[in-house]
């Protein structure tokens, strides 16, 4: 490098002698005997070693939530759509919109600079699970609408048809790279559970999509409603099962989370009266559909927290990095 | 220009914290608050948006080397550390950034264009060292960018520039990290047997760092993650489950509505 810097990369470290000092190698210090077992330094100063993700709850948690619902939404009013059951598929279309504007409110709010939202669209970055969600969002976002607008205007029937389809095939891909998304950092919690969190959330999108068709859909439309609810709720519960067994000690937030409890209690009470009184009772089915709803949304705010809690105590982080070494 | 790097020498840190101070002159990193925390002389806590030095002060009732502190039968000691951004050579910073704010330099350093960054806030969870943060006052990420503007004229960063015993020394990377194995043969063989390197091995979870250090206890005990692996490492594994996971929900939706369970309504 030239410079005038006093940089040295010949070597020479005899140019500053206190480069060379020895700290501890003055006095002579005595024999004595051992001090005991060490004491275990698990952190510094009990400090987190990572910083907390900046993202806000309501925001972040919010929009796992809400892309969730829109995109399984969108997957069940096409499936609607295609099987003759136009107001399931009127359910599906207006919940995906309605969810999406959510979603899309949620994410831009959380940006610090929310003017430069469309920065992302600079690139496409497959090591990004959010620029490839920003992708997939653009690819689904506007056949959400269209459908949802053909819909709701009774206009463009053709065009709704095709968006509906279309929405539909995009659904399932917004409701999972959410899973991606926050596995891809070093939140211990989340990170270490990369295996089960995409059919967690699967699991739980799906629950929210059929509870809403269930609540809002009629009794004799909303069969295939109770039924993707109740495989979305069974799903979801074994995901986290199994995440919660193999993560071992890690697991210790998601366990002691009374959101993920209230959340499978809820899910599996809503997709199992969905499926018995829910199919006789438009009564049963709107408390089944609310409780699949609210199971749903606990879950979402439930790993979050349980993510911002292992992130939060650097034990997570010091002790599981310590297994993997030793 | 080959990849430079910072060696950080903790054997030879005094605490001063002038690398602290001409990081913050020179880069104009805004004041993020004072508060007494009562860890020994540490009122800085960790790095972040506006702290991209920070020296940790850690006391221990324990020897080090043949040091007598004088004190009867009392051991002690102190280990101060200047801690900065590791410039990984795997940066998972850089590897989630949706916005290619974050980009490698011709230095081999990492670096945030301000104006590029919207403030998502990924870059954040995504450090395993708890680097990076999102500033408050402009609303987008921040970090140590090895004093980008000085290497471009040549100069070397103003922390490695100010600390006065060298404990920070800038310079190409592949020869710190030969000078750093030199330094720690002569620590040990002066009698700090705890001595080791941390970030200096491109085999490590990181790649190798690009500042790295010289430390006399375990990386935690400073505040650092004993074995961090850069999160992308996982990725094509995470995508493959999520590929499943998304194919799985479209079939089982469209299986929930097929003819098969007409007869039980």
């Amino acid at each position: 490098m030239t410079s005038q810097t006093d940089v040295r990369l010949d070597g020479a470290a005899e140019l500053r002698t206190e480069r060379e000092a020895t700290p501890g190698s003055a006095g002579d210090r005595r024999e004595r005997p051992e001090a005991g077992p060490e004491k275990v330094y698990d952190s510094y100063y009990g400090r987190p070693v990572l910083n907390e993700p900046t993202w806000q709850e309501h925001d972040i948690a919010g929009y796992l939530f809400l892309g969730g619902l829109a995109g399984a939404s969108s997957t069940l009013a096409a499936v609607a759509e295609l099987t003759g059951r136009p107001r399931l598929a009127r359910v599906g279309r207006v919940a995906a919109l309605c969810a999406l504007g959510g979603s899309f409110y949620s994410l831009i709010h959380d940006l610090g600079r929310p003017e430069r939202f469309i920065n992302m669209l600079r690139v496409f970055k497959v090591t990004s699970p959010m620029s490839v969600g920003t992708w997939i969002l653009t690819a689904y976002g506007p056949q959400a609408v269209c459908a949802g607008a053909a819909d709701l205007s009774g206009r463009l029937p053709r065009l709704g048809r095709a968006a509906t389809v279309g929405a539909g095939l995009a659904g399932p891909a917004v409701a999972t790279y959410t899973a991606a998304l926050i596995c891809d950092t070093a939140v211990p919690a989340w990170h270490e559970g990369f295996r089960e969190m995409p059919f967690l959330f699967a699991g739980s999108a799906a629950a929210a999509a059929g509870g809403l068709g269930m609540l809002a859909a009629p009794l004799s439309e909303a069969g295939p409603a109770r039924r993707v609810a109740m495989l979305g709720a069974a799903v979801e519960c074994v995901a986290a099962t199994r995440m919660e067994r193999r993560l071992g000690p890690l697991a210790e937030p998601l366990k002691r989370s009374r959101l993920l409890r209230a959340g499978e209690a809820l899910s599996l009470a809503g997709a199992l009266a969905g499926v018995t009184v829910g199919r006789r009772s438009r009564i049963a089915a709107v408390a089944a559909g609310a409780a699949l709803l609210a199971g749903s949304a606990c879950t979402r705010f439930g790993i979050f927290r349980a993510g911002m809690e292992s992130a939060n105590d650097p034990k997570y982080t010091v002790q599981w990095q310590r297994r993997r070494l030793s | 220009m080959g990849r430079v790097g910072f060696f950080t020498d903790t054997s030879i840190c005094i605490g001063c914290k002038a690398c602290e101070v001409a990081c913050k002159e020179w880069n104009a990193v805004p004041e993020d608050g004072l508060a007494f925390t009562g860890m020994s002389y540490d009122n800085t806590v960790s790095l972040g948006a506006d702290t991209w030095r920070h020296v940790a002060f850690v006391e221990q009732r324990r020897p080090l080397g043949h040091q007598e502190p004088g004190v009867g039968d009392m051991d002690f000691r102190w280990l101060m550390a200047s801690d900065v951004c590791k410039h990984c050579t795997e940066a998972a910073c850089l590897d989630v950034c949706p916005t290619g704010s974050l980009f490698r330099t011709e230095f081999g350093t990492v670096v945030v264009q301000q104006d590029v960054c919207n403030g998502c806030g990924y870059c954040v969870p995504a450090c395993p060292f708890g680097v990076i943060g999102k500033r408050e006052s402009s609303g987008v990420a921040a970090k140590c960018t090895m004093c980008y503007d000085r290497l471009g004229d040549g100069q070397e960063p103003a922390c490695a520039k100010t600390c006065p015993t060298d404990s920070i020394q800038f310079g190409d990377l592949d020869e710190l990290r030969e000078r750093a194995e030199r330094r720690l043969g002569q620590v040990r063989e002066a009698g700090t047997a705890s001595a080791r390197l941390y970030g200096h091995d491109p085999g490590d979870g990181v790649g190798g760092m690009g500042a790295f250090f010289l430390l006399l206890d375990e990386p935690e005990v400073y505040g650092l993650p004993p074995g961090p692996v850069v999160t992308t490492r996982d990725l094509p594994s995470m995508w493959r489950h999520a590929g499943v996971a998304a194919f799985a929900l479209l079939a089982g939706v469209t299986a929930m509505a097929l003819p098969i369970w007409r007869r039980r309504g």
